[in-house]
């Protein structure tokens, strides 16, 4: 059994790297991909807000921050915009020290007003600076890389597998144990020579690349932006944190099967055709359903699943 | 400075005061709520949301005029925040997770549900009350016939605080005077302690909540003259009520006044002085600054001068 656990994960990733030799239509590869996206940016989010629990309601800052370099270089620096995956990972990670300078200081839900602040700034700011961002013209990346959708699936699949890979390594480390330290009592932490606001930063700005990425990929794969969709309070920060709440906080597998969740329910939910406009009134009652019930999502609440279910021995 | 400019400057600062006006009772609300559940309602401009549709729903049907809907409005959000409190919140007060910020994700729930049904039922339609003093305006040379600069104060901006000023007024003898007052000012001191007095902490949570709507309920009623709606107009104003929390310092209702003034004035100049698109992010500008320099609030301040309570 254990063994087998240690290998699930290649297992996953086997399968899904010869998913696209089956022949998929074009429309299941894109639902894979945005699963596969969210993933990373719910395993991001989960790595500073599920380990360290500092909750970020503005990643859409870092998502929106990757976006706009690969956007950017493309626009205005006239190279390709993968360029802006590997340039991504500095910007960003200077962003997120600057913003970890400012927001770190704040505990709780006073930290995760700040980044919510960061995020709505960071929109109206790239609605504004037109010179730089074309404003809400967005930037639009004529030339695809490719037609195929493809390429794309086993680009994001390898920024998963490295995500996840990377996620599994810190937490597994020394390093998780200082965020989980610092999640559950911050002042015990300090008190035991955890440096915590070093490692709260630390823990921030491996979240906001891994964001930042996901980001870039997403410009570079969608072919457009603009501020009101890469920075999105609701459809970016709000969907990442459900994510991570849906599947299970602070667990692996949590923002793997969380995305799997969102993405299907939200295309459910638009192909209906009376109720699409609606789909974050069902988002939102799912959100306060999961709260009330299973508080630490799908996979943190295992035990409690199975005994609803009666799967489980009796305890 | 020239007199063009001086009068520019001016009638900023007034149109940014009667602003603030407004903002403080939005802030207040929020204070309320946050002294004495420790928590952060993260619907609150939605709440308003909501609020400023049944004024427009009782303009448009009985032509009821929006400074009365007040009457209907605060009342109906008061029950809505009683409802959202006994079978939402406080459900997830007692359950145990990893995530102590549960609480303020489901308030998220909560406003997303609220500005989706809006859209859902009233389209995304810009509205507005039409009523027939919107433009009206005093003028200060209609006083004062040899001004060397022209001011204006317009009529329903300054209905609209005025009746702000006097929500505050009733709220503060509320909260002073009264009884149930008094237990919402110990239950947010101290809630064991409070507890312990025997004060019904579960309800005077129930009965703030719903305080807090109701207020925000005013406000919105109070906007919506001067102002126009949509069903996303909530999240910016819970952002704006969070800015003057923490401006004015958790939980005091004199810091909410003096935040939201600050705030309004603010605004108002970045407005004038900077561009329309750029007032969000100086209301973000001051709301970091607030963070970084005066983690306190503004009452934090005024405790050290010996001012405030």
């Amino acid at each position: 059994m254990g063994q087998m656990k240690r290998y699930l994960p290649l297992a996953i990733l086997g399968l899904l790297a010869i998913l696209p030799l089956v022949g998929l239509s074009t429309y299941a590869l894109h639902i894979l991909i945005m699963v596969i996206m969210w993933s990373i940016v719910g395993m991001a989010w989960n790595l500073l807000g599920g380990y360290c629990g500092q909750v970020s309601f503005g990643h859409a800052a870092f998502f929106g921050v990757g976006a706009y370099t690969a956007g950017i270089i493309y626009a205005k620096g006239g190279a390709s915009a993968w360029w802006g995956m590997p340039l991504s990972i500095v910007f960003v990670s200077v962003f997120a020290m600057v913003i970890g300078f400012i927001c770190l200081r704040l505990r709780g839900p006073f930290f995760a007003l700040a980044t919510l602040a960061i995020g709505v700034i960071l929109r109206v700011t790239a609605e504004n600076l037109t010179s730089l961002t074309e404003g809400d013209l967005g930037i639009m990346i004529r030339e695809r890389t490719w037609i195929e959708k493809t390429w794309y699936f086993y680009v994001v699949l390898t920024l998963a597998a490295i995500t996840f890979y990377l996620v599994k390594r810190v937490i597994e480390s020394r390093l998780g144990y200082y965020f989980v330290a610092i999640r559950e009592d911050q002042d015990a932490a300090e008190s035991l020579g955890i440096n915590t606001t070093l490692y709260k930063t630390v823990a921030l700005c491996l979240s906001a690349v891994f964001t930042g990425l996901a980001g870039a990929f997403y410009t570079n794969y969608m072919g457009y932006i603009d501020p009101k969709v890469v920075f999105a309070l609701h459809d970016i920060s709000i969907v990442t944190i459900m994510v991570v709440m849906i599947g299970g906080v602070a667990t692996f597998w949590g923002p793997v099967i969380g995305s799997v969740i969102m993405v299907l329910l939200a295309e459910v939910i638009r192909s209906i055709p009376r109720l699409g406009a609606a789909h974050h009134t069902f988002f939102g009652i799912l959100l306060i359903v999961i709260i009330i019930f299973l508080p630490n999502g799908i996979m943190g609440d295992m035990p409690k699943l199975k005994r609803m279910m009666r799967i489980g021995k009796p305890v | 400075m020239s007199s063009a400019q001086l009068e520019v400057l001016l009638q900023t600062l007034i149109s940014g005061l009667l602003l603030g006006g407004l903002y403080a009772l939005i802030g207040i609300g929020m204070t309320l709520i946050m002294g004495v559940m420790k928590i952060i309602n993260l619907a609150h401009g939605e709440l308003m949301m909501v609020a400023m549709y049944i004024a427009y729903g009782l303009f448009t049907l009985f032509h009821l005029d929006p400074y009365l809907s007040v009457f209907i409005a605060a009342p109906a959000l008061f029950v809505l925040g009683v409802l959202l409190q006994r079978f939402l919140i406080n459900p997830v007060l007692k359950v145990d997770s990893i995530l102590p910020e549960n609480q303020v994700i489901l308030t998220v729930g909560i406003g997303m549900v609220l500005a989706n049904l809006a859209t859902v039922f009233f389209t995304s339609d810009y509205r507005s009350t039409p009523v027939d003093y919107a433009t009206k305006a005093w003028y200060l040379s209609d006083f004062w016939k040899g001004s060397p600069i022209e001011l204006s104060l317009s009529f329903p901006w300054s209905i609209s605080f005025l009746i702000a000023v006097a929500i505050t007024i009733a709220l503060w003898f509320f909260l002073a005077k009264t009884d149930t007052g008094k237990s919402i000012r110990a239950t947010a001191q101290d809630n064991d302690a409070a507890l312990l007095m025997g004060v019904n902490v579960g309800r005077m949570r129930v009965i703030t909540f719903g305080l807090g709507s109701a207020l925000v309920g005013a406000a919105g009623c109070l906007f919506i003259p001067i102002y126009y709606l949509y069903p996303d107009l909530g999240g910016q104003f819970t952002l704006i009520a969070f800015v003057i929390t923490i401006l004015g310092g958790l939980g005091s209702t004199v810091g909410a006044i003096v935040g939201g003034l600050i705030l309004g004035v603010f605004e108002s100049l970045t407005a004038t002085y900077a561009g329309m698109g750029w007032a969000p992010v100086g209301r973000f500008v001051i709301f970091i600054a607030a963070l970084i320099f005066i983690p306190g609030g503004v009452v934090s301040l005024l405790r050290r001068q010996k001012w405030g309570r």
